[in-house]
Parts: structure tokens; C-alpha cells; sequence
């Protein structure tokens, strides 16, 4: 007797759905939605068994793009819906999806306790070092120079280091892809998606409406030219170093993902009253 | 107002009260605990209430009790004795401790001078030096020897000690068991010095009718455990938690509970993580609670309107506190009405309901979470300080059959729309992991299909649907507790209902007839039933522990109030008392 993968007949056709998304023709988000139908594809889980959660922004429209559960929130707050999500359904996979704006600005306390609560998800920040949504105000990751109407002559501001925050932080595994190369960032999502624990994926995706000099970005990136380590010390150190757009899995950590054990009752409801009977 | 006889007195003398006041770490909340075991067990029904200052060690402590052959539902105007283990701060007390002629108070001449209210107040101080007793027995202690006098002059029979001493102090060993005992027996002993002069001032627990001992089982239970066990009772699985006075002992208390029943309890970054955990976990299908007081309501606001919107059901329980902003942490007030109907922004109707007792705690949450469940709806439980962190001693309360049951999606039939307008107003709702029923919950304005839209047609629909769900549902006779049938009616809410309800028993004995109409589900109104329930009325008085008169302005806005209407209101955190309500009713003739 044959067996039959069935994991094979699943095409990213199938995780697409019929919503045409509102962003700009030539946006980066196009291909973070390209990535993502790939890589659910090559794992072959059905789409009913995927959660994407997401907040407010641009990049926060992808859930509805897909063909998967999805859950498009209030701003900032998608990691803790998802945690309560995960934690009641510790078998769905569950991919967090934000902006640099939604996930390290309004989002950045969650960032930090997502990190460090390590539960098995992946988040996916597409940074576009800006505000997209809102028509261009800076984000904790624009250059302190860039001028915008809200920071004439640029905020001044020195740009934070989400990968070396979520390393700090206790994520349990951290990479950077460049939108604009669908097929590595697919890889590296199902290598995410399959890791135990926090994963973090900051994917360099351009905004050409409000940020066109982000053009540029696809000859500005490459691969990591070191091994992914899973020494926390030494990968922070060369994301200190680095020129910020080195590509690929930076970090792999091996804490144990943390998850109650749910649906596994030890009494039963009515005997929670003999703490009160006299 | 009529002067009451000595033989009114006399049936007044249903419950009697003890305040034990001391330094924090003199053990005054110990001995109030064990006082209203002991009362429990010997069949009285009581209430533990405690009051602290702001201080997280140290600073003042008092517990106060009041014990009844009856259920007890709120504190007395007046304490029939007051125990000073010391005085060092009783004064901070202020207001929240009365007492009168007819008050006993007790002293340790070692424990400073009693505060000038005992003075004032005419009442007769007698002189025990519980200190230098307890220095006289191994490992004695001050508050053991008030436990010991104030079971004397309540009517405690002295057997009904050893019994919880060897339960409260298993851990602590035998020793510590012989060396209470000691002291509690000293403390009898000396109590008898009062009994000089005879009079009713002290056995005043004698004057009580003797309790009957019933059949039914009974419970000593905070409002916070009581809504904690009415949400899992419900079906709530999941809880998120982010600590904060007076909600936090409700967190605790679900923590092991909900492990033990298969379910979890997260803690939380922040008020935002937790409301939104919350929604993630309801969303997966899991029934989910988070509770939390004033300043923590204010940062949830915006995902309760994401909750709405995307109809996720959620149980929040906001234990109110004074406020506006940290306002007075450790006291009651019921002034988080406004933010809890009208906090959030655009057109966002959810559930809003409030227990009325400690006891009703339990109810109350359990059919919150039922609600929710069935609405697919938020659902604020407005509990407060005052039921939530009081304990009383209760006969254990019926068992309701409300169990959140959430109309689910199947896999068979046609294409799905998750918002599909139903009769009812609720529609189906798929949990991730069942096939062809994806979609995407959004706080956006959606169509039926869930799919964001702005278009006008598709926001009025949507709106129309989460109106009609709540204001077409049949909440039955749960909608209020409606009492008596006199032609003034005392309009209430909340922890108020006990106060009220005793006020009323008061002015019936007086020969007063006054209806009660408190009112648990406050949101979506429900005008008919109000109209029929006040029909014929000729005097209204409302009574609400706020400053703004929230209440009033909401009944104002939701109902025609027949006849004259009086408010009684008060921001916390002096409670209103029975005495109050009662004088209300007699006075408005
Ligand atoms: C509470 C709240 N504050 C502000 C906004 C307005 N807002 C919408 S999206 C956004 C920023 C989004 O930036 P980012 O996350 O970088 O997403 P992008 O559009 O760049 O993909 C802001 C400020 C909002 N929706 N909610
Ligand atoms: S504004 Fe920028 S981020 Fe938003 S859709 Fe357009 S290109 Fe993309
Ligand atoms: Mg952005």
C-alpha cells in the first residue's frame, strides 16, 4: 500500500484568498503575502489550522489575505491576543504578523514579553522604517535624519535595534529577510514557524509611497556571511556590528517554549467549592 | 422621625457588631477572621469586612464584624464594641468606625489613649491589659486574648474554639494551638469584669436568638472567590491577569483553580495584554475573563470595543475602587457606571451587569459569562471593593444552570458569512481549525463576510445586528431583584441592594411599607420591565454610592421615573448606611 503525501497537493494558491489587498502597486507587503502562501504551502498545514493575528498598519492587512483564520486587531496589541489564542489552541500555528510602527512603537512592551514569555509563535515585523498607514510620520526605526512633516529636518532621534532587543529579550530565534526575495524569506518562515518557542522575523519590506529611496534596499542587502549561531553573545554582538541588512537566521535558541497544559481536567468543577464550605 | 422603644430596639437587636482595631501586625484581621469562623460554625450567619491604610505593612488595621441569626449583607451605623489592641493610629479610622452610648469599648491601658470619638460617643471603656496577659502565657498573643473577650461578650460558648484553632494552626503546630487556647481562655476570663453592673452591654450575643442549625451547608466566601467560582461554574477556561487592589485576590484565587479544571491563567504585561489575551483566547474558543479595577477598565477600553465590534465574548469583572485616577485604592465606590456603559468610542453597546451581594457574586458572574457566551458579546461585571473583599459566612447558594454555550459554525453548507444577519442578531461563529469556515475578526467596519468595508449600508447593518442581539434577548426576571409593594421605592444598585434591603426591613417594623427594585443588568436597559415594576409609584428614591449621581443620570436616560424622585448619593469612601436609607423613607411623608 501506498502513501500518499497529502502535504504535496497543497499549492500557495491555496492560502491566498479573493481579497484584493488595498496597498500601493510596488509596496513590499506584496511579497511578505508571497512569502507567506509559499511557506504555508511547503509546510502543509491546512489553512484552517493557521492563525494570523495582526494589529493596525499597512503590513497589519495580511491576515485578510489569506486564506488561513486571521485576526486583524486593535493597534499594537496582536502579540498578547495571540498568547491568549496559542495558549488555549497550543495546535494551530499561529504567525503574528505587524508594522515597525505597530509592533516596536504602540506594540514595544508586548515586543519585550512576547520575547520573554518564549510561547511557541512566530512574529513577523515588516519595517518599513516608517509609518505607511498614517502617511508617512517616523517610526523607532527611521533614521534621525529623514524629514517628514512631523519631524521637520528629521527627529534626531538614534534608530533602536529590534533584533538585538528581541535577543535581549529571550526570543528564541531571530532573523532579517528582504521582501523582495520571496523564495529565502519563505524558507527562513517555515524554519520559524517549525522552531519551538518565540520566533522573530524582521523582513526589510519598502514602502515606495512614502519611503521611495527604499528602492534601493534590494541592492543594499545580502546574506549573513556567518553561521546562524546559538550563542545569544555572539549573535548580539555581530548584529551590534553589523550593516543592517544582513539577511538570514541570525539566532537559534533552544529554550523550551512555554505552555500550560490546557483541556487536561483534575477535578471536576463542582469540587471547587470545598475551599469555602465550613 | 418616631423615637424607637426600647422594645423596638429590642427586635432591632438582630445582629451584634465588634470592630478589633490595632496596629498592622497586631493580628486584629486574624481575630476578626477566627471570630467569624467560630460565629459560622455555632450557626450564625456574619460578615468579615476589613479596613486598612494605604500602607502595604504596618500602618492601622481594623476588622469589623457583624454577626446575625440572619443573613448579614452590610456593616451597622454603630458598633456594639469596639476592641483597641492598641490606638496607635484608630483615629485614621475616622468615620468608618461609629460608635455610640450604648458601645462597649475595650483597652489596654499599655495601648495608649483610646481616640476622642470614645469620649464623645458616651461609651463605656472598660481596662484590660491584653498585653501584659499574653506576656504571662508562652508564645501568647494580644489578638487571641481580644478573640477570647470578644467570644465572651458575643455569646461564643467557649467549646467552639479548640476545634478551628487545630484547623487555622495545623501548619503551625501544636504548640502554637495550646498557647491560643490559653489565650483565648484568659480572654474569657477577663471579659467577665464587664459583666459587672449586669445590663445587656455585654453577652450582647445572648439577646440574639439562638441559631437554628440548618440543613443546608454553609460557606465562608469573599465576593472575589464568588465571582471567581460563578465564571468558572459558567464555563470560563482562560484568564488573564494584571494585579491590582481590590481585584487581585480574584486573579489568585483562579490561578490554581483554573489549572485544576483544564484551563490556564496568564499574567500579563499590562491591562492592554491582558484584555487582548482575553479576546485571542474567546477567539480560539475558549470562554475568558479578566478582572481588574478603575484604572485598569480605562486601558482596556479600546479592545472592549474591538470585542464588540468583532462580537468576541468576553467577561470582564472591574472590582470598583475610588477614583477618578489611583483615587482611594483600598474603598468602595460605585462610580465606574459611566465608563463601564459609555467608555467606549463609536456606537459599541455590550452587557454590562452588577451582583448585589457577596453571595450574588456568584450568580452574577456565572450569568455574565452565560451572556457573553450567548450574545457574543463583552460583558463588564460591576463588582466593588466592598463585596469583593469582604467574607461572609452564607448558606450555600442554589445551583443555576447557566452554562456559556456560544452558537458555533458547522462545516456543512453553504458558503460561510460570520456575520450573517440572523434573527436574533447572533450568528454563527467558526473556531479556527474548522475547515472552509475561515475568517479573518476585524475591528474594521466589515460586511457579512467579515471582509472591511466603508460603505454605509454595510456599517448600519452591523450596527443594527449588535443592537437587536442584546435588546432583543430575554434576560428573564434576572434583570432585577424587586421587592415589596409599597408606594415608595428605594432604586439601587450593586452592594447597595443588602443596605437597602435591611433600610426597608427597618421602616416595615416602623410600619412603613417601601418596594426595593435593584437592578443587576444595567446594560442593555429594560424600559417595559422598569415602567411595570414601578407602575403606581409615587415617591423614587435612588440611592448610589457616587459623587456624580451616575445612577440617577442613567436611570434619568434610560426611563421614565414615575411620581417624585430623591437622590441619595454619596461618593465613597464613608458606605451609605441603612440608617440613612431608613431616615429617607421616614422622613419623605
Ligand atoms: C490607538 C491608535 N492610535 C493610532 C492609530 C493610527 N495608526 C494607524 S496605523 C499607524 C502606524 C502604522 O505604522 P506601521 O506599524 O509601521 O505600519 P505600516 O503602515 O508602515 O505598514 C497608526 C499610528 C490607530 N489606528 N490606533
Ligand atoms: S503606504 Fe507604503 S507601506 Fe502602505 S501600502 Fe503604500 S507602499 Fe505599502
Ligand atoms: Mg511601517
Amino acid at each position: 500500500m501506498s502513501v500518499v503525501d497529502m502535504r504535496l497537493a497543497r499549492k500557495p494558491a491555496d492560502y491566498k484568498s479573493d481579497i484584493k489587498p488595498v496597498w500601493c502597486p510596488g509596496c513590499g507587503d506584496y511579497h511578505v503575502l508571497l512569502s507567506f502562501t509559499r511557506a504555508f504551502a511547503e509546510l502543509g498545514v491546512p489553512p484552517e489550522n493557521i492563525v494570523v493575528v495582526s494589529g493596525i498598519g499597512c503590513s497589519s492587512r495580511i491576515p485578510a489575505y489569506t486564506n488561513c483564520y486571521g485576526f486583524h486587531g486593535v493597534h499594537g496589541r496582536s502579540l498578547a491576543l495571540a498568547a491568549g489564542l496559542k495558549v488555549m489552541r497550543p495546535e494551530l500555528k499561529v504567525v503574528v504578523a505587524s508594522g515597525d510602527g505597530d509592533g516596536y512603537s504602540i506594540g514595544g512592551n508586548h515586543f519585550l514579553h512576547a520575547c520573554r514569555r518564549n510561547i511557541d509563535m512566530t512574529y513577523v515585523v515588516m519595517d518599513n522604517h516608517i509609518y505607511g498607514m498614517t502617511k508617512g510620520q517616523p517610526s523607532p526605526t527611521t533614521e534621525p535624519e529623514f524629514d517628514t512633516a512631523l519631524s521637520p529636518g528629521g527627529t534626531g532621534l538614534r534608530p533602536f535595534h529590534p533584533l538585538v532587543i528581541a535577543l535581549a529579550s529571550g526570543a528564541n530565534f531571530v532573523a532579517r529577510c528582504f521582501s523582495g526575495e520571496p523564495n529565502e524569506t519563505a524558507s527562513i518562515l517555515v524554519e520559524a514557524i517549525n522552531h519551538p518557542g518565540f520566533s522573530f522575523i524582521e523582513i526589510l519590506s519598502p514602502c515606495v509611497t512614502f519611503r521611495p529611496d527604499e528602492r534601493e534596499w534590494k541592492n543594499l542587502v545580502h546574506p549573513a556571511s556567518v553561521a546562524t549561531t546559538n550563542d545569544p553573545a555572539k549573535a548580539a554582538r555581530r548584529l551590534m556590528t553589523d550593516d543592517g541588512f544582513n539577511t538570514g537566521i541570525l539566532y537559534r535558541g533552544e529554550r523550551k517554549p512555554y505552555q500550560p497544559p490546557v483541556g487536561r481536567p483534575q477535578v471536576d468543577v463542582s469540587e471547587l467549592e470545598r475551599d469555602f464550605e465550613l | 422621625m418616631l423615637a424607637p422603644t426600647k422594645e423596638a430596639r429590642m427586635r432591632h437587636r438582630q445582629s451584634v457588631s465588634v470592630a478589633i482595631v490595632g496596629s498592622g501586625g497586631a493580628g486584629a484581621l486574624t481575630a476578626g477572621n477566627f471570630l467569624l469562623e467560630a460565629a459560622s460554625a455555632a450557626g450564625w450567619q456574619g460578615l468579615i469586612s476589613r479596613t486598612v491604610g494605604p500602607q502595604i505593612r504596618g500602618g492601622e488595621a481594623a476588622a469589623l464584624v457583624r454577626l446575625s441569626t440572619r443573613a448579614v449583607e452590610c456593616m451597622p451605623e454603630r458598633f456594639d464594641i469596639l476592641i483597641g489592641l492598641d490606638w496607635a493610629n484608630a483615629h485614621r479610622f475616622g468615620a468608618e468606625i461609629e460608635i455610640g452610648p450604648e458601645s462597649l469599648v475595650i483597652s489596654d491601658p499599655r495601648g495608649g489613649e483610646p481616640p476622642p470619638v470614645v469620649a464623645t460617643a458616651g461609651a463605656r471603656v472598660v481596662e484590660i491589659p491584653m498585653k501584659d496577659m499574653a506576656k504571662a502565657i508562652p508564645e501568647g498573643r494580644p489578638n487571641m486574648i481580644a478573640l477570647g473577650i470578644a467570644g465572651h461578650l458575643v455569646g461564643l460558648g467557649a467549646d467552639t474554639w479548640l476545634a478551628l484553632l487545630e484547623k487555622r494552626l495545623a501548619d503551625k503546630g501544636a504548640d502554637a494551638v495550646e498557647a491560643s487556647w490559653a489565650a483565648i481562655e484568659a480572654g474569657y476570663h477577663a471579659a467577665m469584669s464587664c459583666d459587672a453592673g449586669g445590663e445587656s452591654r455585654t453577652g450582647l450575643g445572648r439577646n440574639l436568638a439562638t441559631p437554628k442549625r440548618s440543613a443546608a451547608r454553609r460557606w465562608l466566601i469573599s465576593g472575589n472567590e464568588a465571582a471567581a467560582l460563578g465564571a468558572i461554574r459558567g464555563g470560563v477556561r482562560f484568564a488573564a491577569a494584571y494585579p491590582i487592589t481590590p481585584a487581585t485576590e480574584l486573579l489568585e484565587w483562579l490561578a490554581p483553580n483554573l489549572a485544576k479544571v483544564g484551563g490556564a491563567l496568564l499574567q500579563a504585561e499590562d491591562e492592554l495584554a491582558a484584555i487582548n489575551m482575553t479576546i485571542g483566547a474567546s477567539f480560539g474558543g475558549a470562554p475568558a475573563l479578566t478582572a481588574t479595577s478603575g484604572p485598569g477598565l480605562s486601558l482596556m477600553i479600546e479592545a472592549l470595543g474591538l470585542a464588540t465590534a468583532a462580537e468576541i465574548p468576553v467577561v470582564v469583572i472591574d472590582v470598583m475602587r475610588g477614583g477618578p485616577s489611583t483615587g482611594i485604592p483600598t474603598k468602595s465606590e460605585q462610580a465606574d457606571l459611566n465608563i463601564a456603559i459609555y467608555g467606549c468610542h463609536g456606537d459599541a453597546p455590550h452587557l454590562v451587569v452588577a451582583p448585589q451581594s457577596i453571595g450574588d457574586c456568584l450568580f452574577t458572574t456565572q450569568w455574565a459569562t452565560y451572556l457573553a457566551e450567548t450574545l457574543q458579546s463583552p460583558a463588564i461585571v460591576l463588582s466593588d471593593q466592598f463585596m469583593g473583599q469582604a467574607r461572609a459566612s452564607i448558606e450555600r447558594p442554589a445551583d443555576v444552570t447557566f452554562i456559556g454555550q456560544r452558537l458555533q459554525a458547522t462545516d456543512t453548507g453553504e458558503a460561510y458569512m460570520r456575520y450573517a444577519i440572523a434573527a436574533g442578531g447572533v450568528s454563527p461563529m467558526a473556531l479556527p481549525g474548522m475547515p472552509g469556515r475561515q475568517y479573518t475578526a476585524d475591528g474594521l467596519t466589515h460586511t457579512v463576510h467579515g471582509t472591511p468595508t466603508s460603505n454605509e449600508r454595510d456599517h448600519n447593518m452591523q450596527l443594527d445586528k449588535r443592537r437587536d442581539k442584546l435588546t432583543q434577548f430575554n434576560y428573564g426576571d434576572h434583570w432585577a431583584t424587586h421587592q415589596g409593594d409599597g408606594d415608595i421605592a428605594v432604586v439601587t444598585w450593586g452592594s447597595l441592594t443588602g443596605t437597602a434591603r435591611e433600610a426597608i426591613g427597618r421602616a416595615a417594623n416602623d410600619g412603613v411599607e417601601a418596594t426595593l427594585l435593584a437592578l443587576r443588568l444595567l446594560y442593555p436597559a429594560q424600559p417595559e420591565r422598569l415602567v411595570a415594576a414601578l407602575d403606581g409609584k409615587k415617591r423614587i428614591l435612588v440611592v448610589e454610592q457616587s459623587h456624580g449621581a451616575q445612577f440617577y443620570r442613567y436611570l434619568r436616560a434610560y426611563y421614565d421615573l414615575p411620581g417624585e424622585v430623591r437622590v441619595l448619593n454619596r461618593a465613597g469612601p464613608l458606605p451609605i448606611r441603612a440608617a440613612e436609607i431608613h431616615r429617607a423613607i421616614m422622613e419623605w411623608r
